[in-house]
């Protein structure tokens, strides 16, 4: 398959998982989106790494799924302290820091 | 062969992830995740990417998929509301992400690199094995790599304080999220 076939499909998931983010307000949705756009980036770096021939492109998706597993982590601490503290699991009612 | 093995994966990817934008129980927006890194995991082989593929179902969607599981189970998962937050928001929000795939593809097709329109170039043997991520990762990249060793170490340690349960002062409930 050529790669551009994969640079597009990795450009429809990132434009469906930014649509996520806008779309969606419930924070633990919108992590998911971000892990969406996360993983099309990798697809997208890895497509060029096969086309270069290059293996560097898989130690940097490697890199980039490091950083998804932090993300991931402080966002759902941050999920699990508002359900304890019983602030709405929903980011338009959470507008305390709103300028 | 190699093509129904793209579009295998593609529409499993792009389905998966329409599904986790689309459906409104947190839950099954997990599960549809799941299906989607599958999904992008067939593709990673097919770009000879081994290793990256093996690392992304046992990490990706074993280990990190259990955790959103467990914590929406311990959320609970409720249906979202339908009307909007913002007026015009779910007209504008798609408007915005198809503008932006419009974008990145005409950024993509529009580059006139030649080499996009083929497969590349010719990989060695041995492209993208455990061995020789490995040897990149320990040698040529052995600073990321212990970079990103040290901020998993300070993601872990930021979870546990963010949510530990610490006393409420008297007489005061906090409901606006201060930390």
């Amino acid at each position: 398959m050529d790669t551009t076939w994969y640079l597009v499909l990795s450009a429809l998931l990132f434009a469906v998982g930014a649509g996520g983010v806008l779309v969606r307000r419930n924070p633990l949705v919108i992590l998911l989106c971000l892990e969406l756009m996360l993983n099309s980036a990798n697809l997208a770096l890895l497509a060029f790494g096969r086309n270069l021939g290059n293996a560097d492109a898989q130690v940097f998706a490697m890199i980039v799924m490091v950083v998804a597993a932090c993300e991931v982590v402080v966002g759902l601490g941050l999920i699990v302290a508002m359900y304890r503290r019983r602030v709405p699991l929903d980011v338009d009612e959470n507008r305390g820091l709103r300028g | 062969m190699e093509q129904v093995a793209f579009f295998a994966g593609a529409i499993g990817a792009l389905g998966g992830a329409i599904a986790v934008i689309a459906l409104r129980n947190p839950f099954y927006s997990v599960l549809a995740l799941v299906v989607h890194l599958f999904s992008l995991a067939g593709l990673f082989l097919l770009l000879h990417a081994e290793f990256v593929a093996a690392a992304q179902v046992v990490v990706y969607a074993g280990a990190v998929m259990v955790l959103y599981v467990f914590v929406a189970a311990y959320v609970g998962g409720f249906e979202e509301p339908l009307w909007d937050a913002i007026p015009g928001q779910r007209i504008l929000a798609p408007l915005v992400a198809g503008a932006l795939f419009v974008e990145l593809s005409i950024a993509v097709l529009g580059s006139g690199l030649k080499s996009l329109g083929s497969e590349g170039a010719v990989i060695p043997i041995g492209f993208g094995s455990p061995e020789a991520v490995g040897r990149l990762l320990l040698e040529r990249f052995l600073v990321p790599f212990e970079a990103a060793s040290l901020l998993l170490l300070i993601a872990a340690v930021g979870a546990v304080v963010l949510a530990a349960r610490r006393p409420q002062p008297e007489g005061r409930v906090d409901r606006e999220g201060t930390v």
